[in-house]
């Protein structure tokens, strides 16, 4: 028997570790009452991808990713992490298991330092009993080591949260997720309410997150942001996951029609016709 | 990894910068500015050790229960029931001792827990319904007020309780909570000494704990800390007993120091802590604060209030002059707090 298994494990993936998901879901669905907001969904995500999750208004993907992140329950289907099933009822569970979202208004309370923000709701302590006292002198030195490994100089860690670009507070934001050991990297719209400069920089920051072994998952409705970070691309119609094509299979145009509905614009141009 | 540049903000501001990480320093000028007023409109009266007992003698019930106050408004809510929550627990203690003849000690315990848990009832009132704290303590304020007088009425037949000093254990805890030191007039209580120590240790609390960055980051974000796993609800709870418990303090301190209680006191006063804590910095709506400035807010009220007759003035402008303190007070906080949104937008 343990010959059997080191042939097998020798033959099967002595080159591509990767090639295991980190996160897979098959036959993930969602039913609120008697809608059924999303069905019969299959991804698999791996590690040091991109992939952009894409589609109009309703059609499935913020409730994709908040059942990915533990915000929802699914009705159907099973997630499995590390190839295993598991569930998690709460983004706090999921971010124990290395889940972590990102959300572009949820990130971070204003008037408080970058380096209390950096470890809000997993301060680091020191000290026993009621002794027991926050780092500081840690956290401000763990901060700046993470922001580092991003290539990320936001400055003073004392100054408050409110003087950072937008930009500069998505930076906060992934790396605090990546302090935490995040596997799978959450974005929800990062770059929605950001001018172009920053928003190349965030781009370049989560091409960065993904070339240290991240399983990022990115929605945006920018087809240009997708195309230039995207290794994967997931476009969700009408509570269904209708393609997943790989960047090499696209180009900007056909992202963009995807993106834009899709056959669900040949439909209405037939429809128009032959009205 | 190569540098990365992200764009900044193209406008600091520096004193903002400064209003938000030391939010107390605004009312440190003020009260030395305000001592200095008035030790020359009293011509220097005002700096003698007998009035500065009395700033201190004024200042300190105001103080313990703005700190924790302050606390609370950092975390993002109100609590109006705490003037009244005095009365509560020195008609408590004061009920047990004289007319069940119970040992203080017993009722100062007892009456603890009763406070504790009526802000246990404000603080989960407040996490269920998801009403303001405004209102739900407001709730609790009129209904105490009512409770204090009628029960006490009930029980000893009038609205004033007399002689606490004849019950057991009187001596040991008048010299914990009530003791002189130093002769009237140029007297201190040992009342401030647990002031100054409460202080410190919220301070502590604020600033180098979890459970102080829990409390800003709840009145900071409040989605946001919940997000990262902070437990918002606890926290607010928390808060809601600790302003319970530091009204309970000053009720049973001034029972036991004056061996009586008229049960409808402290009405009004829940308005002066949370006066103490904007004047000293805390941000109505959340997010910011320090624990030592309610206490120099409370502290800007004794000199007000012993300084303002010392000048020779009626001392009915008392009232007046707190009044545009905390409209001066408010003003600066919204007027960083408009900062801060302009620059998170921008």
């Amino acid at each position: 028997m343990t010959t059997d298994q080191t042939t097998q494990g020798t033959e099967e993936a002595p080159s591509e570790p990767v090639d295991v998901p980190v996160l897979e879901v098959r036959g993930l669905g969602k039913r609120f009452g008697s809608v059924q907001a999303l069905q019969d969904v299959d991804v698999s995500l791996r590690a040091g991808e991109v992939t952009c999750v894409v589609g109009d208004n309703g059609a499935g993907k913020s409730v994709f990713i908040k059942m990915l992140c533990g915000l929802i329950r699914p009705s159907e289907g099973e997630i499995l992490l590390d190839g295993l099933a598991t569930e998690f009822s709460s983004p706090r569970q999921a971010r124990a298991l290395g889940i972590v979202a990102v959300y572009q208004d949820l990130a971070l309370a204003p008037m408080m330092s970058l380096w209390r923000n950096f470890f809000m709701g997993g301060e680091p302590v020191k000290g026993w009993w009621i002794f027991q006292r926050f780092d500081v002198a840690y956290a401000k030195e763990a901060m700046q080591r993470e922001l580092e490994k991003l290539g990320v100089d936001l400055g003073d860690p004392d100054r408050a949260a409110h003087t950072l670009s937008g930009g500069e507070r998505q930076g906060l934001a992934i790396a605090r997720a990546m302090y935490y050991g995040a596997r799978v990297l959450i974005l929800d719209e990062p770059t929605s309410a950001l001018g172009v400069r920053q928003s190349g920089a965030v781009l370049r920051l989560i091409r960065r997150a993904a070339q240290r072994g991240t399983a990022v998952v990115l929605v945006t409705p920018k087809p240009q942001h997708a195309f230039w970070v995207g290794d994967r691309f997931l476009v969700f119609q009408r509570g269904r996951l209708v393609e997943d094509r790989r960047s090499e299979t696209l180009t900007l145009e056909s992202l963009s029609y995807l993106m834009a509905g899709g056959g669900e614009v040949d439909e209405l141009e037939s429809a128009i016709a032959t009205a | 990894m190569s540098r990365l540049q992200i764009p900044a903000l193209s406008k600091a501001r520096p004193w903002v910068q400064t209003a938000v990480l030391r939010p107390e320093l605004g009312s440190l000028v003020a009260a030395v500015l305000l001592l200095m007023f008035f030790s020359i409109a009293s011509s220097g009266a005002m700096l003698e050790i007998p009035t500065l007992a009395r700033v201190l003698d004024t200042a300190w019930p105001y103080g313990i229960i703005a700190v924790a106050v302050g606390l609370l408004m950092i975390s993002g809510e109100f609590d109006l029931s705490t003037g009244v929550m005095v009365g509560t627990a020195g008609a408590l203690l004061g009920v047990m001792a004289t007319e069940w003849g119970m040992n203080l000690w017993l009722a100062l315990l007892l009456s603890l827990l009763v406070c504790l848990a009526l802000g246990l009832w404000n603080g989960v009132l407040v996490v269920w319904t998801g009403l303001p704290s405004f209102v739900i303590t407001l709730g609790t304020f009129f209904g105490l007020r009512g409770a204090n007088v009628a029960l006490s009425k009930y029980f000893t037949g009038d609205a004033l309780i007399e002689n606490i000093d004849d019950a057991a254990g009187y001596d040991s805890l008048h010299s914990i909570v009530a003791t002189v030191f130093g002769t009237a007039p140029s007297d201190f209580r040992v009342s401030l000494l647990w002031w100054g120590g409460f202080t410190l240790i919220a301070t502590w609390i604020l600033w180098r704990t979890k459970i102080g960055n829990w409390i800003f980051a709840t009145g900071g974000d409040r989605e946001a800390a919940r997000a990262v796993g902070v437990p918002v609800n606890g926290t607010k709870i928390g808060l809601f007993m600790l302003t319970a418990g530091a009204a309970w303090f000053v009720g049973v301190s001034n029972a036991v120091r004056y061996t009586s209680v008229q049960a409808g006191q402290g009405v009004g006063a829940e308005f002066f802590y949370i006066i103490a804590a904007v004047v000293g910095g805390c941000a109505m709506s959340g997010g910011r604060g320090s624990a030592i400035g309610p206490a120099i807010g409370a502290l800007i009220w004794g000199i007000a209030f012993v300084g303002i007759p010392h000048a020779g003035w009626n001392s009915d402008w008392r009232w007046a002059f707190y009044g545009v303190l905390l409209l001066l007070a408010t003003l600066i906080n919204h007027i960083v707090g408009e900062r801060v949104r302009t620059a998170r937008s921008g």
